[in-house]
């Protein structure tokens, strides 16, 4: 039961579609593209992980797929399709209709991502005040349930408290409450453990998989974590300096990488790290956005590099078994 | 919330016997009454006879004794200009000036909300331009220029609104409010533009946006409260100048308040009417500073939490 009048996708049918999304930045130096050429698509019950280093494009996109970019950054190409429709076409009355029953998204950082004046509970039950015009009672009764689902001890209580009032752990689990609120198709997840405890983060995970499983959510898990994407993630897209160098099923693409940043990635957990020996590690560091080549994003610090490299920029081609890769030799990386 | 007022009430006591007593000592510094009351012509007894009864033949620590005595029994003295009591005079005076100010940072709060809210919204927008330039303007005219300005062009020439006096329809308020309003107003509308532009930056209000709220519900709802902390603070602090300011505005349109009052009695060397019109003027400057504490204690819950229940 949404306000919206598009049918729930069904289970074939992308819950979200993301064709060649471009974003650029306006700054003081000019205009510098963020987000180059950017598609993935995740069906309803499926996760996605987004994985890159800081400074890749994975949480623009993320914000441009919801809607909430800096007014800086500008989306200037692409199509953002949820229900058979391109959000990005949209007028932003009708996105709004969707933020909420549709898209919606978990921050990494959930003390400032409550509002610090307000009680929890009336944050929590505010989906269901715009989307369903509840009465500020009944909302905050959602709320409670909410917060009962999410594991907060005492919901009735601490409905009523404050942000400060809750350790950190806690707090993510009322963001993700409140992001879950209304059944969305598609939950974007952007780094939704990193300020947290190990232990915590392990429950937490736990957690948006759990109420995936049970609400038939299409997760967007955005991460650095190698580890977390490996258990958590069923697709992974690898993105570098803005563009998505590989992408495919989790488990093929680590067990058998196709493009030399993800092998370098996957090289660089230390599995059976020896002490006194150095870890090995991808070299130098990814392009300023203002600089970066005309030709391979990753020729820099690729150990494969070639003249081809430098004048041709590799297209994301697909290399079968529903994988893809943007290298011009990426069959020398499944033979090594 | 009860211990938190007493301990800020208690902390107010020593400053204000502070005020009291140099108002005391500075009055008396201003010369003799006595010359300034009596003809140039009165003898020697004549003299000595009028300082007898106002007590001012006593030496100055006997007469602040006397003064700190009466005070506590709630008796100001009485004026030499008019011999009616003190009290009386000020507490006449005093919902003049309270009116004055209050009405105007009643506009001026509302309308530098909803203008500084609006050009924080988009930043650099033509909005936000426009109000920037003229709540700069408005920050930067020196009150007096405006008020005679005023009085020039729409008492005299177009002679649509009266130059001065109380008496009338609502058309006396027009001139006085516009040259109070006009300096808060600009500090108010820059003041609420930069602690909203910050709190609109804020994760919770992206959050908010997520959920998919309104504008006008992200702004209101959301920012504005974590925006008011700031706010409030000039807000008190803008008041303050007002009540202590309206000397200039009450001289100017002939308006009976506290700061005509005051600088009355000072010209006149009315000690008993100027020390009680200061009392009072202090009294209500500490009074709005706990009434800011207490807003800014309702407004969040983490400076209502530091303060011991």
């Amino acid at each position: 039961m949404t306000t919206t009048s598009a049918p729930a996708p069904s289970a074939t049918e992308p819950a979200l579609d993301v064709e060649g999304l471009c974003v650029d930045l306006n700054t003081a130096s000019g205009t510098l593209r963020a987000v180059d050429g950017v598609s993935f698509s995740v069906r309803r019950g499926r996760t996605l992980a987004l994985l890159g280093e800081s400074g890749c494009g994975k949480s623009m996109t993320a914000l441009s797929v919801v809607g909430l970019l800096d007014p800086a950054a500008e989306v200037t190409g692409g199509a953002v399709r949820v229900r058979g429709k391109d959000t990005l076409r949209m007028s932003a009355a009708e996105r709004r209709k969707l933020a909420g029953p549709v898209l919606s998204i978990v921050f990494q950082d959930a003390l400032t991502a409550l509002n610090p004046v307000q009680p929890v509970g009336r944050q929590i039950g505010e989906p269901f005040r715009i989307h369903r015009g509840l009465s500020r009672r009944q909302a905050e009764e959602k709320a409670v349930e909410l917060m009962t689902r999410v594991g907060i001890p005492e919901p009735r209580q601490r409905a009523k408290s404050y942000p400060h009032q809750f350790s950190g752990g806690m707090r993510q689990r009322l963001l993700i409450a409140m992001a879950v609120a209304l059944d969305p198709d598609v939950l974007i997840a952007d780094e939704p453990t990193t300020a947290l405890d190990v232990t915590v983060q392990a429950q937490i995970m736990r957690l948006l998989r759990d109420l995936q499983d049970e609400r038939d959510m299409a997760v967007v898990l955005i991460t650095h974590d190698l580890a977390v994407v490996a258990q958590r993630a069923d697709d992974v897209v690898v993105m570098y300096a803005g563009t998505v160098v590989e992408n495919g099923p989790v488990h093929d693409v680590f067990s058998s990488p196709r493009h030399p940043y993800t092998r370098g990635l996957l090289d660089s957990v230390p599995e059976d790290a020896e002490r006194g020996r150095p870890l090995p590690a991808v070299p130098g560091s990814p392009p300023e956005l203002s600089a970066v080549p005309p030709g391979c994003v990753f020729q820099a610090r690729c150990p494969l590099v070639r003249e081809r490299c430098v004048r041709e920029r590799p297209s994301l081609r697909s290399t079968g078994d529903g994988r893809s890769a943007a290298c011009h030799f990426s069959e020398e990386l499944d033979r090594a | 919330m009860v211990p938190f007022l007493r301990k800020r009430i208690l902390s107010s006591a020593i400053p204000l016997v502070c005020v009291v007593l140099g108002v005391f000592f500075l009055a008396r510094m201003t010369g003799n009454p006595v010359d300034l009351y009596l003809p140039l012509s009165a003898t020697a007894e004549q003299r000595a006879e009028f300082s007898a009864a106002q007590g001012f033949d006593l030496s100055v620590p006997a007469q602040l004794w006397n003064y700190l005595v009466d005070a506590a029994h709630l008796d100001f003295g009485t004026s030499l200009r008019t011999g009616q009591s003190a009290t009386s005079m000020v507490l006449d005076a005093f919902p003049v000036t309270l009116q004055l100010a209050g009405v105007t940072m009643l506009l001026a709060i509302t309308g530098a909300v909803l203008i500084g809210s609006l050009a924080a919204y988009r930043p650099n927008s033509l909005v936000d331009r426009v109000a920037s330039l003229l709540s700069m303007t408005a920050a930067s005219i020196p009150d007096f220029w405006f008020a005679v300005m005023g009085v020039l062009v729409f008492g005299v020439s177009l002679a649509w609104l009266p130059t001065s006096g109380t008496l009338g329809g609502p058309e006396i308020w027009v001139l006085p409010i516009a040259t109070l309003l006009i300096r808060p107003f600009g500090v108010l509308v820059q003041v609420v533009r930069g602690s909203m532009v910050s709190a609109l930056s804020a994760p919770y209000v992206k959050i908010a946006r997520s959920k998919g709220a309104t504008p006008r519900r992200v702004i209101f709802g959301h920012a504005l409260r974590n925006a008011v902390t700031p706010v409030l603070t000039v807000a008190g602090d803008l008041t303050v100048g007002l009540v202590n300011g309206a000397v200039i505005v009450e001289t100017i349109f002939g308006w009976p308040g506290i700061g005509k009052l005051m600088i009355d009695s000072i010209l006149q060397r009315d000690f008993a009417v100027l020390q009680a019109a200061v009392l009072l003027t202090a009294v209500t400057i500490f009074a709005l500073n706990i009434i800011v504490d207490v807003c800014h204690a309702l407004t969040d819950p983490r400076v209502r939490q530091a303060v011991p229940a």
